[in-house]
């Protein structure tokens, strides 16, 4: 067991109710499971159609995993230097220990200029610490432009996927979504997605040309360069990130790549992983303010040095939000991403939550897996989901102390360690023929069928020859 | 402590003895495979429902004319740096064989015939921006009788300048101007066979500030042929260096609901790409 060294934990938006009482509301909601079955069916086709189509896909993954890695190994130094290209062109960086000093930092920010509305690119790091609630707080509304995370906020909803936040929204809900909080809808808006897409395009094209303030996260980050890339698909992004006067960046510190040529490796990754698409419509470079703008950058810790400090859990940093581990999961396609009660929802977020938050706070999420291991097949980055899940739950159970589980798994261990012992229990397993059916063995059967033993062991038959 | 100091100090207790394998770059790395193919690269970008038109280096002029004329564009602007001759023919071109007159010169917040904007920022011609806007009412009163009323071609354009660098009066009237203006016409960095993309390096002035080609609902590219390469690593190494970058491949497009395809959300609705030979 790994010594660790007591990085403080991260807060904001990564805990829920437990997973499996959340799974449970939402197994028992059809329309659910049929909107998310057939969206991600859909991504996983198109997803392996044009990671097919490259050669090299099995070359890029390794690198993309390596580099990752250099960056995690030398994370301080890589940091510095960031911070150095980006002061000397002129942009203001700001560090943030938790979600909490994050957005104490942005809503400073904000409340210079004096706005009282700001534009904002999806971000998960946004989302994570919580920064549309703590900008209302000030009095300030902060409007989403993606257009996923436009139906969700206004319908007052949370988001379940990565990479499609209203993937649990069919067309219909999202016209009524639309009809009650979009201000001057065409009452007569069909559900066609076209008329839907137009709709917002309306409403958010106002937002984009009078509003002066805009919040943005980063995909990637250049060490080398101080380049902040932003990769996306509607043009929402391009809009926030060039028509406000000023733009604040949320950067969490895992997302720095330590040299420009690294993203030759990147932008073949992400699209490819993320919508199955060659390259997304648009990617959006800058380096230091531009054309006039005034811009800053927030590096936010809350619980990523934490996982640093665990070498077997680590890995769960080189994450590219992709969302392809959720997209091919058994568990995430037939509960969704509500359940997971965490803005990192599905196989990654079941990995990266109870890091970033200690597993004493995420008791639930590590075992929220079946452990078929499609996740780790499918992630760019190679990470090892099914075996990190492994040991998070061991971190989840030795954290417990003694349950009656590890008490039970502990005696097993104490008698498989020795055959004569072994052979005496294996003589026990005809009184446990009885004692299965009458015994309830709670927090263990509730999720597993108990086998019962047979009528003869092997041993016994091949005694008996 | 400071929050960069301890946040540092927790990276050095967190990160450990450092045990990493160089990186392997054994995929396809850049200049490994050759030029891109230019046949490969206007099937992607027609599969993203791009238009596409594929022409001989010296018919350019024909080319961008005959694309803004299909377009029925009016207001047309373009990156200061783009050459003349691109747009010369969508003016000469025309069929009323008439060359642009009106005003040459810095559009002001007044309009199309307005004087020079203020600002000082307005005289830097670092970011200079060549709009055409149609002619007044006298000039289409000279139109040949017939051809106008048929609506056979957009009017004839004149040739305005505006200039940006920096915040303040300039941006505000920059967009005004863009956002008159109902077609943009740039050429790009470098291009992406593989992948269907094409690059603005907005420092370049034939590319221009990034609102230009963000708010107008249709974008003209013109690529040539030695800018197309073959993969995405052979592209990120043209682009070293490069400060502010515009990735495009295809129009704007959302998969959010129902994860059905949806084009023209905010950006561009139409992407149209004119490839020289």
């Amino acid at each position: 067991m790994t010594t660790f060294l007591g990085m403080p934990a991260g807060g904001g938006n990564l805990t829920g109710e437990p997973f499996p009482k959340a799974a449970r509301e939402a197994l028992g909601n059809a329309q659910l499971r049929r909107n998310l079955a057939k969206a991600t069916s859909t991504i996983r086709a198109k997803r392996a159609n044009v990671v097919g189509e490259l050669p090299d896909w099995a070359q890029l993954r390794a690198a993309g995993a390596a580099i990752k890695d250099e960056v995690l190994a030398d994370l301080d130094e890589h940091l510095v230097r960031f911070e150095e290209a980006l002061t000397s062109r002129g942009t203001r960086v700001h560090w943030a220990r938790d979600a909490e000093e994050a957005n104490r930092i942005v809503c400073d920010l904000v409340r210079a200029t004096g706005t009282r509305e700001v534009i904002k690119v999806k971000s998960m790091a946004t989302v994570e610490i919580g920064v549309n609630e703590a900008l209302a707080g000030i009095g300030v509304h902060a409007v989403e432009t993606d257009l996923a995370e436009l139906i969700v906020q206004l319908g007052d909803d949370r988001s379940s996927h990565i990479l499609v936040p209203a993937i649990h929204r069919n067309r219909a809900e999202i016209r009524e979504v639309f009809r009650r909080g979009m201000p001057g809808v065409d009452p007569g808006l069909t559900d066609d997605p076209r008329a839907l897409a137009e709709a917002a395009r309306k409403h958010l094209r106002q937002k984009f040309m009078t509003v002066d303030v805009a919040i943005s996260g980063a995909n990637f980050a250049v060490a080398e360069t101080g380049s902040l890339v932003v990769v996306e698909s509607e043009g929402n992004g391009r809009m926030c990130l060039t028509l406000p006067r000023t733009l604040i960046s949320v950067v969490g510190i895992e997302k720095l790549v330590p040299s420009w040529r690294d993203l030759e490796v990147f932008l073949q990754l992400l699209p490819r992983s993320s919508t199955g698409e060659r390259m997304n419509p648009y990617t959006s470079v800058w380096t230091g303010p531009t054309e006039g703008q005034t811009s800053h950058v927030v590096l936010v810790d809350n619980g990523r040095t934490a996982t640093l400090a665990d070498p077997d859990g680590r890995a769960a940093l080189r994450c590219i939000r992709c969302s392809a581990c959720l997209n091919s999961c058994p568990v995430y396609e037939r509960t969704g991403g509500h359940a997971y009660g965490s803005t990192y929802p599905g196989p990654i977020g079941a990995v990266l939550s109870p890091q970033l938050t200690g597993v004493d706070r995420n008791p639930t999420l590590p075992f929220a897996s079946s452990l078929c291991g499609v996740c780790y097949d499918v992630c760019p980055v190679a990470i090892d989901i099914p075996s990190m899940l492994v040991h998070l739950r061991e971190r989840v159970v030795s954290a417990k102390r003694t349950t009656p589980e590890s008490t039970a798994m502990r005696a097993l261990a104490w008698a498989m360690s020795d055959a004569r012992r072994w052979r005496r229990l294996l003589g026990l397993g005809r009184f446990g023929r009885v004692a299965s059916r009458h015994v309830p063995l709670p927090g263990w059967s509730t999720a597993r069928d108990l086998p019962e033993p047979p009528k003869e062991t092997f041993r016994d038959w091949w005694g008996s020859r | 402590m400071s929050a960069r100091d301890e946040v540092l100090a927790r990276v050095r207790r967190a990160k450990g003895p450092r045990e990493v394998a160089p990186v392997p770059r054994e995929y396809r790395a850049a200049g490994t495979r050759g030029p891109g193919d230019l046949e490969l690269f206007a099937e992607r970008l027609r599969d993203y429902h791009a238009l596409v038109r594929v022409v001989a280096a010296d018919e350019v002029a024909s080319a961008v004319a005959g694309a803004l004329r299909d377009r029925r564009a009016h207001h047309v602007v373009t990156a200061p740096g783009v050459p003349p001759g691109w747009t010369a023919g969508w003016v000469a071109g025309d069929a009323t064989g008439r060359e642009a007159q009106g005003p040459t010169g810095p559009v002001g917040p007044a309009g199309p015939t307005g004087p020079t904007a203020e600002g000082p920022e307005l005289s830097d011609p670092a970011g200079r921006i060549t709009s055409r806007v149609p002619l007044g009412g006298d000039a289409r009163e000279a139109l040949p009788a017939g051809r106008d009323q048929a609506g056979a071609h957009p009017p004839i354009g004149d040739v305005r300048e505006v200039r940006r660098v920096g915040g303040g009066d300039a941006w505000a009237v920059l967009r005004e101007v863009v956002e008159a203006a109902d077609a943009v016409v740039t050429a790009c960095h470098v291009a992406v066979a593989e992948t269907g993309t094409i690059v603005l390096d907005h420092d370049a002035a034939d590319q221009g500030p990034r609102l230009l080609t963000l708010v107008p609902d249709y974008h003209l590219v013109v690529v040539r042929a030695d800018q197309v390469v073959a993969g995405v690593p052979d592209a990120v190494a043209a682009l070293a260096g490069v400060l502010t970058q515009t990735w495009i491949s295809g129009p704007s497009a959302t998969s959010d609901i129902e994860l059905e395809r949806v084009e023209g959300v905010h950006g561009p609705r139409t992407l149209e790409v004119v490839i020289t030979r």
